[in-house]
């Protein structure tokens, strides 16, 4: 044994480590990287393509890929990681993990990392679709803004999948998955376009952080204006759902069992 | 036995638990634990299921922490992951990730120390070097037990926490294993194995903590522990004994006797006194056989029934002594390990 204070390998590189190895674990069941790509895709075909008023009206069927693209966002963040991470910690490789001399910082920004590189996996389709088959149009200076406002966006979804993960068994983090998705993605204006919302709706949707997401890419891609409290509201949710999983992730211990 | 119990006792723990207790709810896994081990020590951590072996190591491994008391690797607390660059451990065979390839796991793992061994060069070391671009799900039982303890060493670490590392090997696959157990032992290493499976115990460490219910019933020597039992077990054939209480009517010495048809099995500190009174008695028997006990059987007397004796105290002196075994004697260990 050496006397000095022994150290762990830098953030950075353990970052890379971990990124590397979560990417190759999720490619390889190729299931779940088409399962996200097709929902969104299908979506545009049936909901969009079919509809002249939207698929015919350049800025209507941007704001309908954006939306389908959001919402491909929050369900692949979702369900990869509040399911994945739940799933994850019921394997005894996930204790094994937690034993290397690495803190949680490297293993969560790599689960980050990955869910922004599978987003924008998730938004490919969508984009050729509304390319090819609708009047959706953006100029590329539009469409580089987007992707990158896209990937800003997706981050308070992972740290909310990772939150739910961390704090919920498998079986629970299902359900809870589901019903946080789904009146998230259509208070936010991913289904049915904020314009026809009641006004009590309005007030509460801009709240949400699907809206705020909605609105900023909205903005990214077809120059509209985006409301006032879209980057507070966005940043706000992603400042509480980052301690909400790192509470969770502190307070877990693997399994539990009372 | 003269031997010291704790040979490196002077140097600083490697490893030291000072009065740790945790619970799970109403349960108490472990109930104020203090241990110390000693750079280059193979201990062997025994205890039936649930005894909290398992929770002891997640302690050393920082992956819970006591409810009171302080857990200490290389003087650090082990929940701050620097004190974890010296420590290797296994995963559980169930839980390699099973899409990676063979190479990619070892990179991955080895990736977190800061000088790990070359991944082919670990490969060969446990046989695996042909498996290195297999994916891991499609690995044998046994191929996955030799991959888990080359995860435990990728880091050339100066402690291993071994959790059950063989059960459920075939005898070859074995003794692969614990060739390497030894070697990294004999380099300097130190090892904390758990097992339930006595034999491994009793093949590889110096040194054994039996545990039970949250409790360390023993810690000494295997020489010591065994010693600590210290009686013998003689199986004969006699007509003349078959009778109920014949046995203990005519042999003091014998603490425990289990008849079936003429087959009398029977436990008693001095075989060689009892041969010998058996011999001169005239009774007529045949197929005499003796042996020491195993330290199935040794481990078994001292976790049975821990309401009936006091525990073996932590500091190696025997609270029960070698003559003094127990007269109440749970039925016999099941025959593995017998042959030993």
């Amino acid at each position: 044994m050496t006397t000095t204070q022994p150290r762990t390998l830098s953030t950075a590189h353990l970052t890379r480590l971990h990124l590397k190895y979560q990417f190759l674990e999720t490619v390889r069941v190729p299931m779940a990287v088409f399962g996200n790509l097709l929902f969104p895709a299908l979506s545009m075909f049936f909901f969009v393509v079919p509809q002249p008023y939207v698929a015919d009206d350049p800025v209507a069927s941007t704001m309908a890929v954006a939306s389908l693209g959001l919402f491909a966002i929050c369900s692949a963040s979702l369900f990869t990681y509040g399911l994945g991470v739940a799933e994850d910690r019921a394997l005894p490789f996930d204790p094994f993990l937690r034993s290397m001399p690495a803190g949680p910082a490297p293993r969560m920004l790599a689960r980050v990392l990955n869910g922004g590189i599978f987003s924008l996996f998730g938004i490919v389709p969508l984009v050729l679709i509304g390319w090819l088959f609708t009047a959706a149009t953006v100029t590329w200076a539009q469409l580089a803004l987007g992707i990158v406002v896209l990937l800003v966006v997706s981050v308070p979804f992972v740290l909310l999948g990772m939150g739910i993960g961390y704090s919920l068994p498998a079986k629970a983090a299902l359900p809870v998955v589901q019903l946080v998705l789904f009146p998230l993605a259509f208070a936010g204006g991913l289904f049915m376009p904020p314009q026809f919302f009641p006004d009590w709706l309005s007030v509460v949707s801009q709240a949400t952080p699907t809206r705020a997401g909605r609105d900023l890419l909205v903005g990214a891609l077809t120059g509209a204006d985006v409301y006032a409290g879209a980057w507070p509201v966005l940043l706000g949710w992603t400042a509480f759902f980052a301690a909400l999983t790192v509470w969770a992730y502190r307070r877990d211990e693997g399994r539990r069992f009372r | 036995m003269s031997q010291p119990a704790h040979p490196a006792r002077s140097a600083p723990p490697i490893i030291e638990l000072s009065g740790v207790t945790r619970r799970f709810g109403p349960v108490v896994a472990l109930d104020d634990v203090s241990l110390q081990i000693a750079p280059g020590e193979l201990v062997g951590i025994l205890g039936p299921n649930g005894a909290g072996k398992s929770t002891l190591l997640s302690l050393v491994s920082g992956q819970r922490k006591p409810d009171s008391g302080t857990v200490r690797l290389c003087g650090l607390d082990p929940r701050d992951a620097a004190a974890r660059t010296s420590l290797g451990l296994t995963p559980q065979e169930t839980g390699l990730p099973a899409t990676l390839k063979v190479r990619e796991v070892v990179d991955y793992i080895g990736g977190h120390y800061p000088d790990p061994v070359p991944t082919s060069e670990l490969l060969e070391q446990f046989g695996l070097g042909e498996l290195a671009g297999r994916q891991t799900g499609g690995m044998s039982g046994g191929q996955k037990r030799r991959l888990a303890v080359a995860l435990a060493l990728v880091g050339r670490p100066s402690v291993i926490l071994l959790d059950e590392p063989t059960t459920g090997l075939d005898v070859n696959a074995r003794q692969v294993l614990w060739q390497a157990i030894r070697d990294y032992h004999a380099s300097g290493g130190t090892v904390l194995l758990t097992s339930h499976y006595l034999e491994e115990v009793q093949a590889l460490a110096e040194r054994v903590v039996v545990v039970d219910q949250g409790v360390v019933r023993a810690d000494d020597t295997m020489d010591a522990i065994l010693e600590q039992v210290g009686v013998r077990r003689v199986v004969l054939h006699s007509a003349g004994l078959a009778a109920p209480g014949a046995v203990e009517a005519r042999f003091p010495q014998v603490t425990r006797v289990q008849v079936s048809g003429d087959r009398v099995e029977l436990f008693t500190p001095d075989a060689d006194g009892f041969v010998r009174e058996l011999v001169v008695s005239g009774i007529d028997f045949h197929g005499l056989e003796v042996r020491g006990t195993t330290l199935e059987e040794a481990f078994e007397q001292m976790v049975a029934a821990p309401a009936d004796r006091p525990a073996l105290s932590p500091s190696g002196s025997p609270a029960v002594s070698p003559t003094g075994a127990p007269a109440v004697r749970p039925a016999p260990a099941p025959a593995r390990g017998e042959q030993r």
